[in-house]
């Protein structure tokens, strides 16, 4: 983390808060943090904001509120930030096939690091990873915190067509494909949830700032969540994540 | 409320507006109109809140059959529209009757129009935007570009089309579209991520517009662009018009459809009042850049908003009350004179 906060001019339109160059846990919850606090004071002038792994883009409208009083409201805003309350990140947890046509690569993940298929699900499923951004195609969250026993190369050609919900593992991340798409993940399982419809009201399940939990289910289940998201039935799994070290 | 059907959809027209606004933070990219100066003007020729979303035309004009009388206007790149196969006015709002056909010619200067009817598009919004997102297939109509037999719904004029017509824009607000540009930058937001040579050659060389040029970002070619030590950062947001410098050290202009983040160092911004410029650009032209400071870059926005206002004063005063036709004989020669009486 950078001792002193970054302010970047990003065109007459956007500025770019820049807390580190690097990845970490750490570095992403200040980005979560300030985006709230950002929200939380209804800044006249901002237009939206794009969370990223170690920044945060505001976006504004320069007619109604110039560069530097801008600046000087949001360097104002982060030197106040601990009396800012932050609610605690929420875990949203991902029902999951694993394996069979669901996600075809399993074994060759399991193989790959000297493990067996029920190894590998049980390692995928212990932990709670950080969504860190969103981007790519709508709704695609960039996570972190794989485990590496379970970490694998990408498929050596990739296939043309995955199909929305498929969950995979490309070197040491894990990810869901939130639409159709070509891509050279290794395929381990699928999920029934959407992670996007543009028609729904909220058209993105997930939030940057918040964590997923991958929970294992059979084709049963699978198919029972299915139909209950088709009817507008499903009741989202979601919980505050516990505060770690505090 | 009258409906159009297209004939021939020309190379790209796609419905758009100002865009999805508040979707960058799940990844949505914004999209919308590439040069919006003409489509605010368009729309406001037509009589349509600013924002109302437009057909955008690339480089061949669609072919197009009016199912009811309508007003429309045309703006942008000279793309040599017609009706019923004769020449007609950019810059000016127009009156067409019940199986007009507009049509286009030849790109004789720029490379967008854009077509604004009274009364807007009738297409559902998508995420709050009526935009086409050809990637994410959503917006517009059914997401694409405009086919050929598709049919829209254009919705009711605010006024009287008698009203609308003849509404024009002055010359001196009519921009010429040159095969050669030097557009103003804002330095930044990685700019420390170049040596002084890098930034020195950004600034004095000037760059070719290459084949790979669409609504998601205009790849240039010259000299490269050198940088410190790699040309790779942790991905990070994108604004409209930052200019991405890869490892090969050739520019990218990130345009409407760009991505929501990336993972290049941006050595600058293209200034807003200056994106429209760019969206006029085509394959062979040249651009140049030139650094202005964020309190120019602000008050040059000042400037292109104030101008679109007395733009739209001037539109409004100069509704046609009447028009008069006469022939007139001088020398000999015959001369049709068309005369129009102003509010």
């Amino acid at each position: 983390m950078y001792r002193e906060t970054k302010y970047l001019i990003a065109g007459e339109k956007a500025l770019v808060i820049e807390f580190g160059n690097e990845i970490s846990e750490k570095i992403n919850s200040k980005v979560r943090a300030m985006m709230i606090a950002i929200e939380k004071n209804n800044i006249e002038g901002i237009i939206e904001m794009t969370p990223t792994y170690r920044s945060l883009m505001v976006h504004y409208d320069p007619l109604k509120k110039d560069y530097h009083s801008l600046l000087k409201q949001l360097q104002l805003l982060e030197s106040q930030m601990d009396k800012i309350e932050i609610p605690l990140p929420e875990v949203i947890e991902i029902p999951t096939v694993y394996g069979k046509e669901f996600g075809p690569d399993i074994e060759n993940v399991a193989k790959h690091n000297g493990l067996t298929v029920e190894e590998v699900i049980k390692i995928h499923t212990s932990r709670e990873y950080l969504i860190y951004m969103l981007g790519f195609t709508p709704g695609f969250p960039y996570l972190g915190g794989m485990n590496e026993k379970i970490a694998t190369p990408r498929l050596k050609t990739p296939r043309t067509k995955i199909s929305g919900g498929s969950v995979g593992i490309a070197g040491s991340q894990t990810g869901i494909y939130p639409i159709d798409s070509p891509g050279g993940w290794q395929l381990i399982g699928k999920t029934p949830l959407k992670l996007y419809d543009a028609y729904r009201e909220s058209p993105i399940l997930l939030g940057s700032g918040n964590y997923i939990k991958f929970v294992a289910i059979d084709e049963n289940t699978y198919k029972r969540t299915e139909e209950a998201i088709k009817n507008n039935t499903y009741v989202y799994k979601k919980y505050p994540k516990e505060r770690v070290g505090k | 409320m009258g409906q159009i059907k297209i004939l021939n959809p020309g190379l790209l027209t796609t419905v758009q507006d100002e865009g999805r606004v508040g979707y960058q933070q799940f990844g949505v990219p914004v999209s919308g109109v590439m040069d919006y100066f003409s489509y605010k003007v368009a729309n406001i020729l037509v009589g349509n809140d600013e924002k109302e979303a437009v057909l955008e035309v690339t480089m061949l004009g669609p072919q197009i059959i009016f199912e009811e009388g309508t007003v429309i206007a045309i703006t942008g790149g000279k793309l040599s529209p017609m009706i019923n196969g004769k020449a007609i006015p950019m810059w000016k709002s127009i009156h067409v009757k019940k199986d007009d056909q507009l049509s286009f010619g030849g790109m004789k200067e720029g490379c967008r129009s854009y077509i604004a009817f009274a009364g807007g598009i009738n297409v559902p919004e998508i995420m709050g935007s009526k935009s086409t997102y050809m990637k994410g297939k959503i917006g517009g109509y059914e997401g694409r570009p405009l086919k050929k037999g598709d049919k829209l719904k254009i919705g009711s004029p605010k006024e009287s089309l008698l009203k609308l017509t003849g509404r024009a824009v002055s010359a001196k607000y009519i921009p010429e579209y040159k095969n050669s540009l030097e557009v103003r930058v804002l330095l930044g937001p990685q700019e420390e991520y170049f040596t002084e040579k890098g930034i020195e050659t950004f600034l004095s060389q000037s760059y070719t517009v290459t084949n790979e040029c669409d609504r998601m970002g205009f790849r240039l070619d010259g000299e490269e662009i050198e940088h410190k030590e790699g040309a790779d950062i942790i991905s990070d947001g994108i604004a409209f018009g930052a200019i991405q410098i890869p490892g090969h050290g050739k520019p990218i202009i990130m345009m409407a459809d760009r991505q929501t983040t990336g993972g290049y160092t941006k050595i600058a911004n293209v200034i807003y009042a200056d994106l429209e410029r760019i969206a006029q650009a085509k394959p062979g032209d040249i651009i140049s850049f030139k650094k202005v400071s964020i309190e120019e870059a602000q008050s040059i926005l000042k400037e292109v908003e104030e101008r679109i206002t007395a733009i739209k004063k001037e539109c409004v005063a100069r509704e046609i009350i009447d028009t008069k036709e006469y022939r007139l004989k001088i020398n000999g020669k015959f001369y049709e004179v068309k005369v129009e009486e102003i509010k």
